[in-house]
């Protein structure tokens, strides 16, 4: 909490560990595409990798990892919700494949 | 003891007069930005998924060998371009600016890679017939959420393009600080993000089975 003093933003060489810990991710979500796995998990290990770069990117290139913790309470919780609230019609899409036509 | 004066010394913070969050207020800015932008991606990516749930013959154009391999390429040249514009920052901050112009440079170098291949993509795609309300492989608005959710990224690739070129010659001069620098850098490794979520929804997912 109280570490903002020391602002410092790590090294060429974390930076250098965060940038193959992406490509190495993006490598495997290629070769899942590759392999055809079944659409229900694929999509799963998918977003999951996704999120995952998304947090490397953020914490350590977008630097908010050594912001203070506030900050990171003001602007993430804010996406989250909102990005929540958007599924709340998710559910929809299912019956407009159910109720068509054939 | 100790708690008790960390939260004094927070509530402080928050009685005015001091930036709480002890950052400029131009990073703020950028930050609140980034997020109300998110949103927005967030809901394209959103809409698009639904549309693709409620279809039954969506289209699958994205064939391993041209689309997946250029569009890996792609992410490669985005991911190097976030390395290299931490690079600069990290330049900057220290006063070494040549350094820091270069990096830029190699950042805006990576981004143009980027937007030329996105081009060339789009042009296949079209010449195969892909529209926004028309296509020959399936339901018609594919071409809509393809070119409204790559458009718009592209757009905000073209806009960093350009941001961090301006920035770049505004450092050379002293016009622009480290802090500009750095904030440039929040916005393009957001960009950055956005397309970690656009590649695999978009193009992994629509690879055809041969």
């Amino acid at each position: 909490m109280s570490h903002s003093s020391e602002h410092v933003g790590g090294t060429t060489k974390l930076f250098m560990m965060v940038w193959i810990s992406l490509l190495a991710m993006t490598l495997i979500e290629v070769y899942l595409s590759y392999i055809h796995l079944a659409p229900g998990l694929m999509i799963s290990i998918l977003m999951a990798l996704s999120l995952v770069k998304a947090g490397l990117i953020i914490a350590y290139f977008m630097h908010l990892k050594f912001e203070k913790k506030s900050l990171i309470l003001t602007l993430i919780p804010m996406w989250l919700l909102v990005t929540c609230l958007f599924f709340i019609f998710f559910p929809d899409s299912f019956r407009l494949l159910e109720f068509r036509i054939p | 003891m100790s708690t008790f004066e960390a939260e004094r010394s927070t509530a402080s913070v928050w009685d005015g007069g001091v930036s709480p969050f002890s950052i400029p207020s131009k990073k703020l800015g950028m930050w609140l930005f980034i997020i109300s932008d998110a949103l927005t991606f967030s809901g394209l990516l959103i809409a698009y998924s639904y549309l693709r749930v409620a279809s039954d013959d969506w289209p699958l154009p994205f064939h391993f060998y041209p689309s997946i391999v250029v569009s890996s390429i792609m992410t490669f040249a985005l991911l190097s371009s976030s390395l290299t514009m931490v690079f600069a920052v990290a330049s900057a901050q220290k006063g070494r600016t040549s350094a820091a112009i270069g990096w830029l440079w190699a950042t805006i170098a990576c981004g143009m890679a980027f937007l030329l291949l996105h081009a060339n993509e789009w042009l296949n795609l079209i010449h195969e017939g892909l529209r926004p309300f028309e296509n020959p492989w399936g339901t018609p608005i594919f071409g809509a959420t393809f070119f409204t959710i790559t458009g718009l990224h592209m757009l905000h690739v073209t806009i960093g393009v350009v941001l961090l070129a301006v920035i770049s010659i505004g450092h050379k001069s002293g016009r622009y600080t480290a802090d500009h620098v750095e904030i440039s850098g929040l916005y393009w490794h957001f960009v950055d993000l956005v397309w970690m979520f656009v590649f695999p929804l978009i193009y992994l997912m629509s690879v055809p089975l041969e």
